[in-house]
Order: C-alpha cells, then structure tokens, then sequence
C-alpha cells in the first residue's frame, strides 16, 4: 500500500440537542477546524466523503445537503451511509487512488428524528420490522447471548460503564461524564434485560471531520501526519437468526486482515490504546475478543483486572466511547480521531503515556453486522 | 457577530414523513407468509451445498452462493436462544410492554428465528422450550404467529 495519513481532525462538543445547528452549520464548522487544524485550504482538497442516512436525517439523498458546508462545491464528492470509519475507508481509497487529499465528514442529531423508527427501519421489512424490534432490543437480545454462551454478570459489564463515563471526565467534546459505580448502573432503569439504562448509549448530535492525505500533502502539513498502518472491514449475515450473535466473526476477520497489513503479531503487546464502537456496555468486551485482545469469553475479565483502565497495558475509550456520546455515523469516525489525538500526544488529560500504535473501530448495523478496523501510527 | 446570537429563538419546524410502500415479498417469501396464513405451518429451506435449513425460507444460501429449491416443513417448536424483556414502550411495538424478543431454534432448522413472547416472562430462560401461537385472524404476515409460548 502506498502511504496515506490522517493530517487533520476536528469535532464538535457532543450534545443532546444541538438547538443552535443545522447539519450544515456544523459540518461546515469541522470541515473548517480540520482544515485549519491540517494548515491546509480548502483549495488543498480534491475529494470530499459525506457520512450521512436518509432515514436518520429525514430526507432523500441525504449527502446532498452538506456537499458545500464540507468544501465539495465543483469537487468529487459522495456519500457513505454508513459509519464515519467506513466513510474514511473510502477517503483512504480515494487517496490511494490518487486524489492528493479527501476530507471525510460525518454528521447525525439524533435529537431531530425518532431512533427507535428509524433504527426499527434497519430491519427486514418483510419478517422483522413488524416486530417493532430496533437497536436497543436488538443488542439487547446480543447482551443475552453473550452472558448465557460464557456466564457472564451484568455486573461485569456495568464495569464498562462506569469506566467509559469516569474517563468521559477528561474529555472535553463527550456528553455524558460522570463518576458513577456498579451500583449506580445496576439500579438504573430497566430497559430491555440485561441492558439498564447506564448500559445504553444516550442519544447524541454532532459531527466530526477528518482529512486523510498522500505523502506530498502529509509534507506540508502543519501538524504531524499520523500514518494509516492497516484497515480493513469485514460483514456477516443480515438476519440476526443467521449470526451466532455471540461471537463477532466479521469483527475477528477485519482485525485479522488489519493486523497482517499493520504487522501486528500480538496485538494486546503491540497497541498502546484502543477506541471502539461500544453503543452499549456489554459491545466493548465483545468487541476486544473480536479484536484478538483476549481469547473468546475473556473480555470481561480483562476489564476487571484493569488492562483497559486508564492506568492499564490497554487503555479503552480514553475519551469515553459512545457510551458517552453516541451521534450514530459520526461515532466511529470520533473513534479514528480520538485515536489520531492519542498518536499525535494531543489528547490533553486523556491523554494515554507513548503512543505509537493506536487503534480504532466501528461498526455498522444491528449487533455489529459489519466492523471497520483502523491500525494507526506515528512512524511512516 | 455572536451579539445577535444571543438573542435569536432558536425555532423547530415540525415534520412527518409517512411512505406507502408496496413491497412484494418474493415468491419464497409469498410461499412462506402463505403456509402461515392457510395452514399454520412454518417452511424453511434447505442449502443443497452446506445442509443448512434457513428459516424464513431463503431463495439462496450467502456462504455457499447457490440457489436453495428444498423446502422444509419445520415444528412450530423450537428452543430459546437468547431473548430480552422489552420494558418501554413504543408506537411501533405490535404489543405492550412488557413483553418479550426472542431468537428462537425451530426443531429441524440451523438459524434462530425471531419472534415475540408474551407470556410467562418471569419464567424464561435460554434452552427452554416454546411453541407457535398462531393469530385467530390470519392475512399473510410474520405476525399471523401470534407469538412463543413455554411448552
Ligand atoms: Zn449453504
């Protein structure tokens, strides 16, 4: 592979209700703080990556409407409907292809629409959405899964919680920090078993921006380039009856595939901090079995020995994860960037000691149907 | 700049989009919502490469890529497999909560099967056993299963 690097990030404050933005208004602005944070002008970029879902924002062809807040006017520009870290795999092969730099925006206000409509629209319309099933029963239904295969407590994935919102303190865009304990989630609402309230992901408007660039832009960027090592993604069946939901086999083979790329051999060794897609609690153990961090049924007991605490071998969702703000599309696209920050030694008091390797993860559809995993580096 | 800023009501404008659509459900599909309707029966399908009985039934097996023309006629039993107690409450619920999601195992089938329980909720379990309720009113849709009920 060619060399490319993320050279610029930015991201709104993630809000409940961002009452003072259209879409536009805040794709324009990160659009704008990547650039500046890049030391590039928009006349540096010729390819522009729109994150953005239909359904979500109420409106056909939904890229369309921040094509010129994200700098596409009289540029390529197109539309993942998907998550940002598949929106900035895309970037990545604009680049490769030989566009000089792409910018990837992504933007969500989950506070304009009905998620559980439009989570329920992910569904087979034919078998399953009649069911009135969507995102949160349908994790749900994986929670079980996943406790009944190993034995697992709910308590060992309110851990997660309390550890995400605790480290969401030291980050200034998250927004749900705060000090919480096992009890405090165990004795929040019941939402759908296992899955309390604290084990849910709130809902979240924002966006982010990122601009990933060849070695010719990368030169001349003002802040040091952080270098793509390996990225792949991988999908697995649509309904959730057909996946074993307990075992996150398109999460395992992207890993796998981004660690051959990366020249990872071991990677709970050989990464220094981790940003991943956890919507909900239980997700983030799941998802570091699926990345090889531990062997299946083992990512509980990894977060309670502390690995994934701030002070452990592997840091986890320095900056909160999405359980502490989870603007869907723009969620895994915050992941890269956290990650980004963490290489570049930028992310103030969240912060993880001598980063040189970090990793980033999303996903997309109901209990991860597809993963997107991002190796990134400060060494060329 | 910011001055005005302070000052402006920040105004919402309130919308609803609502889209008849027409989907037809395939011919496998029509077959299976069909035996539903007519005779209670749940037909899945049969992968002639990996063995695999698909329910819903399937016109094609995704790891194998061939068409699938088997059909299975399946018990309307079958173990649990995960499931979840809903405790909101939404307009596009068929039911009121609290209810029940489960993936169900129909006996003779190789993938869980999605439906809903109603009843019995404190006494679910994974690896009990549940069986169909069929709706007394039945028009060719995923809920002409009422819903799973402990065996
Ligand atoms: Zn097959």
């Amino acid at each position: 592979m060619d060399k490319a690097a993320i050279v610029g990030v930015a991201q709104t404050r993630y809000e409940r209700r961002k009452k003072d933005q259209i879409f536009a208004d805040m794709v324009f602005d990160v659009t704008r703080a990547a650039l500046d944070d890049a030391g590039l002008t928009i006349n540096d970029i010729d390819s522009v990556v729109t994150c953005s879902n239909d359904f979500y924002d109420g409106r056909t062809i939904s890229g369309m409407a921040v094509g010129d807040a994200a700098g596409g006017m009289d540029k390529n520009i197109s539309t993942v409907s998907g998550d940002g870290t598949f929106g900035a795999f895309y970037g990545l092969m604009r680049v490769l292809s030989g566009y000089k730099a792409t910018i990837v925006v992504a933007h969500y206000k989950g506070s304009e629409g009905d998620v559980k409509i439009t989570t329920n629209g992910m569904f087979d319309p034919i078998f399953h959405r009649f069911l009135g099933i969507e995102a949160i029963s349908a994790a749900a239904l994986q929670a079980n899964a996943y406790m009944n295969l190993y034995g697992l407590t709910e308590e060992q994935f309110a851990e997660v919680s309390v550890k995400n919102h605790g480290n969401a303190l030291n980050n200034p865009y998250a927004q749900l920090a705060m000090k919480i304990t096992v009890a405090d989630v165990m004795n929040s609402k019941k939402i759908a078993d296992p899955l309390k309230l604290f084990d849910c992901c709130p809902i979240s408007d924002g966006a982010a921006a990122i601009i990933i660039a060849g070695e010719e832009i990368a030169a001349r960027s003002k802040k040091k380039p952080v270098w793509i090592k390996g990225v792949a993604h991988c999908c697995e069946s649509y309904l959730l009856g057909d996946r074993d939901l307990a075992k996150p086999v398109a999460l395992s083979e992207a890993a796998r595939k981004a660690y051959a790329m990366a020249g990872i051999k071991n990677p709970l060794r050989e990464i220094d901090v981790a940003e991943i897609l956890e919507a909900f609690s239980y997700m983030e153990p799941l998802w570091l079995e699926g990345l090889g961090f531990c062997k299946p049924g083992e990512g509980a007991t990894l977060i309670g020995k502390g690995v994934t605490g701030m002070g452990g071998r592997l840091p986890v969702n320095p900056s909160g994860g999405a359980l502490s703000a989870n603007p869907i599309l723009v969620a895994g696209l915050a992941r890269l960037i956290e990650a980004t920050l963490q290489v570049r030694g930028e992310a103030g008091a969240r912060q993880v000691d001598k980063v040189n390797t970090a990793l980033a993860q999303g996903f997309n559809g109901p209990c991860g149907q597809s993963h997107c995993v991002w190796i990134i580096g400060g060494k060329k | 700049m910011s001055d005005w800023r302070k000052d402006v009501e920040p105004l919402t404008l309130k919308g609803q989009i609502a889209i008849p659509y027409t989907w037809h459900v395939g011919d496998v599909g029509s077959r299976f919502l069909a035996a539903l309707r007519d005779e209670k029966k749940i037909l899945g399908s049969r992968c002639p490469e990996c063995g695999k009985v698909f329910v819903p039934a399937r016109k094609n097996c995704g790891a194998c890529f061939v068409d699938i023309s088997e059909w299975v006629e399946l018990k309307p039993e079958g173990v649990i497999e995960a499931y979840t107690i809903v405790h909101y409450s939404h307009p596009i619920q068929p039911v009121k909560p609290p209810f029940a999601y489960a993936l169900i195992k129909l006996d003779g089938a190789d993938v869980g099967f999605l439906h809903l329980i109603k009843k019995d909720l404190d006494k679910l379990k994974n690896g009990l056993r549940v069986k169909a309720e069929f709706s007394g009113e039945r028009t060719g849709k995923i809920l002409d299963i009422d819903s799973f009920e402990l065996v």
